[in-house]
């Protein structure tokens, strides 16, 4: 006994987040409402962000907040340990904020599953090359409202493979256990979404750039 | 390869995630079909726009914070 504490005291300057996760969780499943409120300091930010990113609205994101949050201490129970608590929380919120794009109905989503204008082997129109475009900067107004009226317009699981991987930076792996789809689901639905975000892109900078000739294609 | 293969692998291939062979391919191929350059500057650099927020810490307003503290108290401790 004495020496498992030992052993417990040398690997305590190295507990990795997982593990501080679910030593909370023990505390929290055995009525510790203190740690609840350290897991959801931890944790908050992140889950209003990851809102704000699905949903464009401040109200919404609050909404989001409180629900995961709240569905979070009900079924803490259910939390297996196999995968992170933090991608375990996320899947709820990312649950929380498609339930609401449903909701909302008014979203257009359009069709990008069609391939693009690639014609048999033939590039069928010409490729403008915008990404030395100066003016292309996140922080740029104009490109950040461009990029987030191209996301409302994808389809909702489009949308959330794109925000978790490209904006949140969650590896496919994360991302096809929060999203309950395979890997490869992941990377197809992921590219379909990159390409139709700078097709839109590639219309707005239609005409900011000499069109350059693209040469003879293969 | 043709471009449309090439097009197909490409979130793969800025993303580092195709195997040497394929790699090998994809530039071998690249390296006189201007269009598919083109297309992959302009695509990695799409990917890299969303990348500009993502080294940012989320960040939460204090009353956001203290009204989601109320919240969860309210509904888990006095009212469970
Ligand atoms: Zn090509």
């Amino acid at each position: 006994m004495a020496g498992a504490q030992r052993s417990d005291k040398q690997t305590a300057c190295h507990v990795s987040e997982k593990e501080k996760d679910e030593a909370l969780i023990v505390r929290i499943k055995n009525g510790d409402y203190s740690a609840f409120e350290e897991l959801v300091r931890k944790y908050q930010a992140r889950v209003y962000s990851h809102g704000l990113k699905f949903l464009n609205s401040k109200e919404d994101a609050e909404d989001i907040l409180q629900e995961t949050f709240l569905q979070v201490h009900k079924s803490l129970d259910k939390f297996r340990g196999e995968a992170a608590f933090s991608t375990w929380l996320l899947k709820i919120a990312t649950n929380n904020c498609l339930m609401r794009l449903r909701k909302r109905k008014k979203m257009i989503a359009v069709s990008i599953d069609k391939p693009i204008e690639f014609n048999g082997s033939k590039l069928t129109r010409e490729i403008v090359d915008w990404s030395k475009n100066p003016s292309l900067q996140y922080s740029n107004d104009e490109i950040r409202m461009v990029l987030d009226n191209t996301i409302a317009k994808l389809p909702e699981d489009k949308r959330a493979v794109l925000i978790l991987k490209d904006v949140e930076g969650y590896s496919n792996i994360e991302i096809s256990q929060m999203m309950g789809m395979t890997v490869a689901a992941v990377k197809s639905r992921l590219h379909r979404a990159r390409i139709f975000v700078r097709d839109e892109l590639s219309v707005y900078f239609e005409g900011a750039l000499e069109h350059t000739k693209t040469g003879s294609v293969k | 390869m043709k471009c449309q293969e090439i097009l197909e692998k490409l979130s793969e291939y800025i993303d580092k995630e195709v195997d040497p062979s394929l790699c090998d391919e994809i530039e071998r191929h690249i390296e006189d079909c201007e269009p598919c350059v083109a297309f992959i500057n302009t695509l990695r650099r799409t990917v890299e726009l969303f990348g500009g927020v993502k080294h940012v810490t989320p960040e939460i307003p204090p009353d956001v914070s203290d009204k989601l503290n109320a919240f969860l108290k309210e509904k888990i401790i006095r009212n469970p």
